[in-house]
């Protein structure tokens, strides 16, 4: 063994204490073993990986070249497939070789912490699947819906160049940086390695992320339910639901948990149906049709509650019910794509690429890339990658398919999610996600409204419009914004192909709508609960007694707090007069890549205390990228004189209109609407200054510890110190051929102490 | 009979993944950790009788579900978006 140190943090005495007595099967294989199976390419393997290549490039091709009336959808999944295998299998590699050096001759936290309960060392297949049902959730489907109104082609490129060169890395380095660190949080990290000033801002500016990201996650699920009875139905009665599930894991088959979530699964299905049914009678559709602000108040009193009280009766439950939903629908729809194979019109890039579009405001450079942030790069994912994962992962070497690979996966997400927006006719497109300020919220308004956009190949009719809300079972789908709505019609769309033809397609859609409800409650009420925890933490700085966490006055004190704080953006974007999601959209995005480039911003300092300057760009541009993107949406939110895009600019024009004493200015049609634009424009505008200084805080003191580092060769580590492993297990989702040998003979081993003990002889 | 073979070890590699994920399997997990443990505690001492260790004792099944989302909690999970 004893591979050499090549980095000054690997010291030798580490190495030392790695030796493994040679008479014992190995833990780990020689770092000359790995290389040699990389190194050696077999004409197998070299046809497969030039098959890939010109699979790849041919796709991509057909994607950005080739100009025709219609662009295949097999040619997304093919572009996406191929570009995450290349990526995989040659730069996380890089990455791993020369950034993170995992040695697998060191336990990682589930071995050496072991308890058999939150460190516990888990398979990595099943670890990938926990891993991915942690991270994805509705952001992925939201994003690239609204996106598709610049074309298809930069949002795609997006989402699968930037999974491989930021998002995935991100996801990667933190996983392993925390697993080297026993499973320490990313605020933690962010203390140890930026010092106080950058550790706080780090901290502050979490939580306020975190409250910006449920708000907007709660509109998303109020602008999908309101008015539609059906919707209400179905996913109001996944309360029930979940308590029920609850009751039963807790007192009659405790640990049943599939069971219980494929019981939980047929109800939620039963409920569907059930809201179909009901929407269609007098009293449902009239008793179901709740506005959007009872709907918002609604789902804010529900996320107190939910989040004071026990977890076993409605947190856990439903979160088992999400996972569940999340790996079958996404499976699902993955293999509905492939078989259905729709032809997209939509063209590469729109009308709206410099701006000016109604569905996401602004221009493509930087809006784009906040828009779809999960998919290609999300902050929060460094809170997953720091949080459960790395207590449970077994061999070091795995980071790189569960952290890397799980964050392809999310992309893949992203991209069906995109298509499934691109294969409807983009006349129905707009005329669901412009806001009702622009549509009137009546069939007659959008469609005029979008015939007068001037897209070419659009020709929307009222027919159009009436007859896909009449096919989900709607009463309209006009101004359905959020992105949520319109993935549900071409899911519905797309499924119906598959199974049940357009009878089916109020049942798909409602199914769609179901799920994305699902997920986001369930992000909702964890979140909340996430963020309770970080302000008690916060606060027991100042006040000790609200360290205590069972303490229940304090539980509920910050629990409110936390939940007034999203529940007043929520409402803010509910009743804004100029849309909501439309302008608190961007807010979401940039939010979340401020949370990258923090997550990121610690990544470079501690590649820098390990001294690998040479390799400082690996992380360098993805947190340049980020920085650059998030920095100047917040400038051109904060500054632009264009009302659209600037926040402060559009305060500046309702205030003037007040002054001059109108009584109705653009989409406001009352001197109460007016206000209500100038206090919500000074609210957002308010925020981004607060996220992007904070931010910015952090990305100061990371290059400051950064120059640190280089200036004084001082190499520390914040790691835990190395323990040397006692088990094996193959690093990628497939054993290589050295890996499975080495993993029969521990097999082999393990059958033999199982023997000895059943014969009652001595081991060893 | 092979295809059936190999229809059944597949449909046997889904379920032992779905347990996985979805966690049905954390009480035998944490019984292998305490029962090694115990292993490993008798071959220290050469005595077949020092069956109970320094350590918690171990939670019965019902015992275990309980613990377990009474730690989550207080020690929340995010749920990404």
């Amino acid at each position: 063994m004893g591979t050499k140190p090549r980095t000054p943090h690997d010291s030798p005495k580490r190495g030392e204490e790695l030796d493994r007595d040679p008479l014992l099967l190995p833990v780990a294989l020689d770092q000359t073993t790995h290389d040699a199976e990389e190194a050696h390419w077999s004409p197998l393997k070299i046809a497969i990986w030039g098959g890939i290549s010109l699979l790849g490039g041919l796709s991509w091709v057909m994607l950005a070249v080739v100009r025709g009336e219609t662009v295949n959808a097999i040619w997304f999944v093919f572009a996406a497939i191929c570009t995450y295998l290349i990526g995989y299998r040659f730069y996380s590699n890089y990455i791993q070789k020369h950034l993170l050096h995992p040695d697998d001759r060191r336990a990682t936290p589930a071995e050496y912490k072991a308890d058999g309960k939150d460190f516990a060392a888990t398979d990595r297949r099943v670890l990938f699947g926990h891993h991915f049902a942690a991270i994805a959730g509705a952001g992925p489907l939201v994003g690239p819906v609204l996106a598709a109104q610049m074309g298809y082609l930069p949002g795609t490129i997006w989402i699968i160049v930037g999974v491989v060169f930021a998002g995935a890395v991100q996801d990667y380095m933190v996983l392993f940086f925390s697993m080297r660190r026993g499973g320490r949080s990313l605020g933690q990290m962010a203390r140890d390695e930026l010092g106080k000033v950058g550790g706080t801002a780090a901290l502050v500016a979490t939580l306020a992320i975190m409250v910006i990201i449920v708000a907007i996650l709660a509109l998303v699920v109020v602008n999908a339910l309101a008015d539609s009875p059906w919707g209400v139905f179905s996913v109001g009665m996944t309360i029930p639901i979940a308590l029920f599930m609850g009751v039963y894991l807790r007192f009659f088959r405790p640990g049943a948990v599939t069971e219980v979530s494929i019981i939980g699964f047929i109800l939620l299905l039963a409920a569907i149906i059930g809201g179909g049914m009901i929407a269609d009678t007098e009293w449902g559709s009239t008793f179901f049709a709740v506005d959007p602000l009872p709907l918002a108040i609604g789902i804010i009193v529900y996320g107190f509650v939910a989040a004071i009280l026990p977890v076993w009766l409605l947190l856990a439950p439903r979160d088992y019910l999400s996972t569940f939903m999340k790996i079958g629908t996404i499976g699902m729809l993955a293999i509905a794509i492939i078989i259905v194979r729709p032809e997209i019109t939509v063209p590469a890039t729109s009308e709206f690429v410099n701006g000016g579009g109604p569905v996401v405001s602004g221009s493509l450079f930087p809006f784009l890339f906040v828009t779809i942030a999960c998919g290609a790069l999300s902050g929060f994912h460094a809170l997953i990658a720091s949080g459960t994962t790395p207590k449970l992962i077994e061999k070091e070497r795995q980071t790189r398919f569960i952290g890397y690979g799980g964050m392809l996966m999310e992309s893949f997400v992203a991209i069906m999610a995109l298509v499934a927006a691109l294969s409807i006719d983009r006349g129905i497109y707009f005329a669901m996600n412009s806001s009702p300020a622009l549509t009137g919220g009546t069939v007659e308004g959008a469609v005029t409204f979008v015939n007068s956009l001037g897209l070419t190949g659009v020709n929307l009719t009222p027919e159009m419009l009436t007859e896909t809300a009449k096919n989900v079972g709607e009463e309209t789908i006009v101004s359905r914004t959020g992105g949520a709505p319109t993935l549900s019609v071409g899911l519905a769309n797309i499924m119906q192909q598959v199974a049940g033809g357009s009878g089916m397609m109020a049942f798909w859609y409602h199914f769609a709508i179901m799920f994305e409800a699902l997920f986001i409650l369930t992000a909702v009420d964890a979140g909340t609960r996430v963020a309770r925890f970080m302000l008690q933490d916060s606060l027991g700085n100042f006040f000790p007694k609200f360290k205590n966490t069972s303490w229940r006055l304090g539980a509920w004190v910050t629990t409110g707090i936390m939940v007034s704080a999203w529940g007043a953006v929520l409402v803010m974007g509910v009743t804004d007069p100029l849309g909501g999601i439309n302008t608190l959209f961007p807010l979401f995005g940039i939010a979340n890549q401020l949370l990258a480039a923090i997550a990121l911003a610690v990544c470079l300092a501690i590649v820098a205390k390990r001294g690998l300057f040479k390799y400082l760009w690996i992380v360098a541009l993805p947190l340049t990228f980020a920085a650059v993107v998030t920095i100047y949406a917040s400038f051109l939110k904060i500054f632009s004189t264009v009302p659209a895009v600037g926040y402060f600019a559009q305060n500046r024009a309702f205030s003037n209109a007040l002054d001059e004493g109108l009584t109705s200015f653009g989409t406001a049609k009352t001197v109460e609407a007016m206000e209500a634009v100038v206090r919500n424009t000074m609210v957002q505008g308010v925020l981004s200054i607060l996220f992007v200084v904070l931010a910015i805080i952090v990305m100061i003191t990371a290059v400051q510890a950064t120059w640190k580092s280089y200036k004084s060769r001082s190499f520390g580590t914040n790691e835990d110190d190395a323990v040397a492993s006692q088990m094996f297990a193959p690093s990628g989702f497939m054993a290589t051929p050295e890996e499975k040998k080495l993993a029969t003979r521990w097999d082999a081993q393990l059958a033999q102490a199982k023997l000895d003990k059943a014969g009652k002889t001595t081991r060893r | 009979m092979s295809l059936l073979a190999s229809v059944r070890q597949g449909a046997k590699g889904f379920a032992w993944f779905m347990r996985g994920v979805m966690g049905d399997d954390a009480y035998d997990k944490y019984k292998a950790h305490h029962q090694a443990l115990r292993d490993a505690h008798r071959d220290t001492h050469h005595d077949p009788d020092a069956a109970v260790c320094d350590g918690p004792r171990m939670m019965t099944e019902r015992e275990f579900w309980r613990d377990q989302t009474d730690r989550q909690d207080i020690n929340p999970q995010g749920r990404c978006c």
